[in-house]
């Protein structure tokens, strides 16, 4: 016990100094605005939002919301490490398709996922799909860059001592060659992961769930302290997310490939 | 069904150069704005290595913050003005840019800067025409991720009433058409594919020593 306390309390020291941080940096914001004649009961307000226990229970709750949010990013996370993976492995581990896989994660900056989203939902019409596509597209790029860059860069001694003890391409692939490149592929996965928890609130611009629909719906009826909550949740909720990843990272990578 | 109707496209020609103007307007000045912060922090932390570690988390935590609600928790201080559209864009190449200036400099390699101060450089005239273009590359390569994202950033501000391209995301969605859509989106991407490209240009007129290398 005293053990798995010592392991994980260092590892929420980082994130947790970063929420703190961010929840000052609100808190000092706002109440400069108070003092420089903005908008004064915006803090008073915010916090009032958040005490409010009907905020916090029924279908338009913070933790119905959080729960469809959390949903619409594991479901395209899913998908996208589905397809991502094996192609940045697969095409790193064979060395091929390099340029494809460097490029992929370039022309995807460029996609506007908001276009994204309007586009599929004016296609198919109402339902988690023009979501589920606009995060998946989006998720897809930093995966197959980061596993096929991970993959590259093993040291081809490394990969010719498999061979030559006898291990068949795929020991090799699974027991000396993904270990190695795990640190890389999963800085991929971070990377997509908060920018899909990110673009997940725009499924509240097609009528959708989700966190977002305390942005969008404080926007249309200028209702700013519920605006100013959702964003809160949403950036704590980021946080959080890229947290945890950082703290599985920690646990599955071999302790002799540490930095 | 009819994706793409022609007609509109040329009826509204006016309208597309001036979203597009303005689509370039936003990311030039919040890629400027950026590299203006960014470049004298990423110098200070090469100086005072102990601020790389804070600067880093600081920027890491921002970008972390999902840009719609960044835009929107800027409300409350500067309206649904051009402003807020700006400081968020601003914030988010920060911490892309500011990685890749400080990898740049402590690219450079050490004899390199020993030879420069051998020769009776300052330390001023030493770090910018003996360090800075040995270290361009990396921070171009900064610049153009910078670039290419906040393009892609700049359509989201439409939810905030700025938004260049991301106008015609908005008109799409009201008038339930694909062809403002479809224009918008493919407008924008090559936008960045434009710019993006400019920059390697850039990087190739900067850095004639390298042409041919690779």
């Amino acid at each position: 016990m005293i053990r798995l306390r010592r392991l994980i309390l260092p590892r929420f020291a980082a994130p947790a100094a970063a929420t703190v941080l961010l929840l000052a940096v609100c808190t000092v914001s706002a109440a400069w605005a108070a003092g420089a004649g903005g908008d004064v009961g915006i803090l008073v307000s915010t916090l009032n939002w958040f005490a409010d226990p009907a905020n916090w229970q029924g279908r338009t709750g913070i933790p119905v919301r959080t729960v469809e949010h959390v949903y619409y990013v594991l479901v395209s996370m899913g998908i996208a490490m589905l397809i991502a993976l094996p192609l940045g492995i697969g095409l790193g581990h064979l060395g091929r398709g390099g340029l494809l896989a460097i490029n992929v994660s370039n022309i995807g900056r460029a996609v506007p996922e908001f276009g994204v989203v309007i586009l599929v939902f004016l296609l198919v019409g109402y339902g988690d799909t023009p979501i589920l596509v606009a995060l998946v597209a989006l998720g897809v790029p930093p995966i197959v860059t980061n596993s096929y860059v991970g993959m590259r860069s093993i040291d081809p001694d490394i990969r010719q001592a498999a061979r030559g003890v006898g291990m068949t391409g795929w020991q090799s692939l699974w027991q000396i060659e993904l270990p190695i490149a795990l640190p890389v592929i999963m800085a991929g996965i971070r990377t997509s992961a908060v920018q899909v928890m990110s673009t997940a609130t725009l499924a509240a611009y097609v009528g959708l769930g989700g966190l977002g629909r305390y942005l969008i719906d404080g926007l249309a009826t200028r209702e700013l302290t519920q605006v100013v909550g959702g964003a809160i949740v949403v950036a704590l909720l980021a946080i959080a997310i890229e947290a945890i990843l950082a703290v599985i990272q920690k646990q599955v990578v071999s302790e002799g490939i540490r930095g | 069904m009819n994706l793409v109707r022609w007609s509109w496209i040329g009826s509204n020609t006016d309208l597309l150069l001036d979203k597009t103007l303005e689509h370039i307007h936003l990311t030039g000045l919040a890629m400027l704005i950026g590299f203006l912060i960014a470049f004298p922090l990423a110098l200070a932390a090469i100086h005072w290595p102990r601020l790389y570690g804070p600067s880093l988390a600081a920027t890491g935590v921002a970008f972390t913050i999902p840009s719609l609600a960044l835009f929107i928790l800027l409300i409350p201080f500067t309206g649904l003005s051009v402003a807020t559209s700006l400081i968020g864009l601003t914030i988010y190449t920060l911490l892309i840019l500011f990685r890749n200036i400080v990898a740049g400099f402590n690219g450079v390699p050490w004899d390199i800067s020993e030879a420069a101060r051998a020769m009776g450089y300052t330390r001023a005239r030493q770090l910018f025409m003996v360090e800075l273009p040995v270290a361009l590359p990396v921070i171009m390569a900064g610049v153009r991720i910078a670039a290419v994202t906040t393009i892609g950033l700049v359509t989201v501000t439409a939810l905030i009433g700025q938004g260049g391209l991301g106008q015609l995301f908005i008109t799409g969605f009201t008038l339930q058409r694909t062809t403002p859509l479809i224009v918008g989106f493919v407008l924008s991407v090559a936008l960045a594919v434009v710019v993006d490209l400019a920059l390697v240009g850039l990087l190739w007129l900067l850095t004639p020593w390298r042409r041919g290398r690779e």
